[in-house]
């Protein structure tokens, strides 16, 4: 199994498209902190890189290598190797490679500027991101055939988390305005793992505004360890579940 | 006759005594000297726990504490009454006094007398500290009062005034009780230097007390922050609002304010930094407004305040409304945020800045809208209405944004 992620890593930073992702990530990182005079505008430009960029390029380019390596899989088939082992193998060295991919190119930068709690929970948040995805765009790769196909799925998927998601929440707030929906609210952001990541980090960001008796509420369930530790959890789950659902659809798939 | 008058003025002021108070001196209680001195003696107490029960100062005499004699109320008795002029009380400690909600009691308690001055005292665990009704012209001037209030009705306020005229307080330091500094038909007076934190409702507080000055305050972590309240002729100078967090919790509340100046404050770390509702005629300049939550919430029910050269920082919101009325103006202030360009170099932007944001007068509507704030939707909503203002007040701009910070 580590012979395959390492096969798959090592093709992955041949494909350079990863190393080029980082140098990105990097220079963008880097001059949103320069460019900035306070540190605190810089992270709001780079909150926007995390819960946009980051599931962007990482859904849609695992997507694409799933099925540039549809050969490179039915080879390893005809191997004595376990449908299971290859699967895991492609989804490890993917969401290293990621997951690296965002350390260097924001983890360096933003402990630098900012080596807080924040910088740290940054940091991990985005990986989780980077990884989350991979494990969306797998189970996107693996439903269908067609791969113009599931690209759109993974672009679609995106779309819905970063952008349609929240516009139902707007419609929802407005539509049972009248009722208390603080705690609903919460439970609800857990269907959204970049909804879940920008509310930590805001949780660190807006202290002040947050105090107000809505963000009270929030600030009393996430602001604690254990709201922390449910949110990571949480998140961890995103990584499970479509990976579980992923790995199931792959064993059965008639390749 | 004129000169016999005069000698026999000379002669009683001549006789002005000293009297000590003291284990090992001619008085051992402090109410036993008072019961013998006249006017103008000077009684000196030394060190020592003295229980005098409730001391009544009937004359105009100056009482020293001499290394702070410590004056106990045994939670039962109201510790210093004050019913005389010209009163000068300095350098106790006064301590436990009574608790009832019928009667006040307080620490020291002034009654309609005038030219009274408490200085340099420290009052611990009182129900009230510093009480006056009706005084004239009375210093409170560098007294520490600590007080452990846990439920706002168990506690009274830290230095109280009650239909007073040109009082003058000074460099006091007030925690731990109802409000810090309590004013109710005050006119005309000074509170300068004070330090008032950790209080469980106002840091300051204030109603009908028109004509008052403020300067240089300190107001940090009280339950709601400073509420003043029906009062023309405020001014408000270099004070500084620290850490009121909470939803109903403001650096500064403006309730029916008019004809008032709010210069050169800071506000920092609050839920809001100024909540203002029914004011007008007010002048706010050179103010910093940092990291607040809020940094200006304007009711549309507020006219006639001119908000202009002051810097705002690192806010989540910086101007919140409730309504589409905008009758007050904004200008030539620093906007963090502000993101426009100066291309004749007058230091002022060449396009208005516009401090509403659409998803403030989102959850002005809708609160738990709040979960939603920085999400890429939410920014999508701010930069088109930014383009097109349609849900945010239109006249609501500052036409002359400044490129740079002022410095304050």
């Amino acid at each position: 199994m580590n012979k395959v992620i390492k096969y798959v890593i090592i093709d992955i930073l041949r494909n350079k498209i990863v190393v080029a992702y980082t140098i990105f990530l990097f220079i963008i990182s880097f001059s949103v902190f320069s460019l900035e005079d306070n540190t605190a505008k810089g992270l709001l430009s780079l909150l926007n890189l995390i819960l946009f960029i980051v599931p962007l390029v990482s859904i849609i380019f695992s997507t694409i290598y799933i099925y540039n390596s549809s050969e490179f899989i039915e080879l390893l088939l005809s191997q004595p190797l376990k449908r299971k082992q290859i699967w895991l193998s492609l989804f490890s060295g993917l969401s290293v490679s990621m997951a690296f991919a965002y350390l260097i190119g924001t983890g360096i930068p933003l402990l630098i500027f900012e080596p807080s709690e924040l910088g740290i929970i940054m940091v991990i948040i985005g990986c989780l991101l980077s990884i989350i995805f991979v494990a969306i765009a797998m189970l996107a790769a693996v439903s269908t055939r067609d791969k113009a196909k599931g690209i759109g799925v993974a672009i679609l998927l995106w779309l819905y988390f970063a952008l349609i998601f929240d516009g139902l929440v707007l419609f929802l707030l407005f539509q049972f305005e009248d009722y208390p929906l603080e705690k609903v609210m919460m439970l609800i952001s857990a269907f959204n793992p970049i909804d879940l990541s920008r509310i930590l980090i805001l949780m660190q960001l807006d202290v002040s505004a947050l105090m107000g008796y809505t963000g009270a509420v929030f600030k009393d369930f996430f602001g604690t360890g254990i709201g922390f530790i449910v949110a990571l959890l949480t998140l961890l789950l995103w990584v499970y579940i479509p990976l579980l659902l992923s790995l199931r659809k792959f064993k059965r798939k008639d390749l | 006759m004129l000169i016999l008058l005069f000698s026999f003025l000379l002669f009683t002021e001549a006789r002005a005594a000293i009297l000590k108070v003291g284990l090992h001196d001619s008085f051992h209680t402090i109410q036993a000297a008072i019961e013998h001195s006249n006017t103008g003696d000077t009684i000196i107490v030394e060190s020592g726990i003295y229980y005098e029960h409730n001391l009544v100062i009937n004359k105009s005499l100056t009482l020293l504490g001499k290394n702070q004699p410590i004056l106990d109320g045994e939670h039962k008795f109201e510790i210093v009454s004050i019913k005389a002029n010209r009163v000068l009380f300095d350098g106790f400690k006064l301590r436990h006094s009574g608790i009832a909600t019928m009667t006040d009691p307080a620490g020291i308690k002034i009654y309609n007398v005038r030219n009274v001055t408490i200085s340099n005292n420290v009052l611990d665990d009182t129900f009230f500290g510093i009480y006056t009704q009706n005084g004239k012209c009375c210093t409170i001037k560098n007294n520490s009062l600590k007080a452990s209030g846990k439920e706002e009705q168990e506690i009274g306020n830290g230095i109280h005034c009650w239909k007073c005229d040109s009082m003058q307080i000074t460099g006091n330091s007030i925690s731990g009780h109802r409000d810090g500094i309590y004013f109710e038909f005050v006119t005309n007076s000074l509170i300068s230097k004070n330090n008032s934190f950790g209080n469980l409702r106002y840091g300051l507080h204030f109603m009908f007390s028109n004509n008052d000055s403020y300067i240089s305050n300190i107001f940090k972590n009280n339950g709601a922050g400073v509420a003043v309240m029906f009062t023309k002729g405020v001014k408000m100078i270099n004070n500084t609002f620290e850490q009121n967090w909470g939803d109903a919790s403001y650096g500064l509340l403006l309730k029916e304010i008019s004809d008032s100046y709010i210069l050169n404050n800071k506000f920092t770390e609050n839920t809001t930094g100024i909540y203002m509702e029914g004011a007008s005629r007010c002048h706010m300049q050179k103010n910093e407004f940092k990291n607040n939550g809020w940094a200006i919430k304007i009711q549309a029910s507020c006219m006639d305040v001119t908000v202009t050269q002051n810097n705002f920082f690192g806010n989540t919101f910086d101007v919140g409304t409730n309504g589409t009325l905008v009758l007050n103006s904004f200008n030539s202030n620093y906007w963090d945020k502000y993101q426009g360009y100066d291309l004749n170099k007058d230091k002022t932007g060449d396009v208005p800045y516009r401090p509403i944001s659409m998803f403030s007068m989102i959850i002005e509507k809708n609160p738990p809208a709040m979960i939603l704030f920085r999400s890429i939707m939410v920014s999508l909503l701010d930069k088109t209405e930014k383009l097109i203002p349609t849900l945010t007040p239109e006249n609501l701009k500052d036409e002359t944004p400044l490129m740079k910070p002022l410095s304050l």
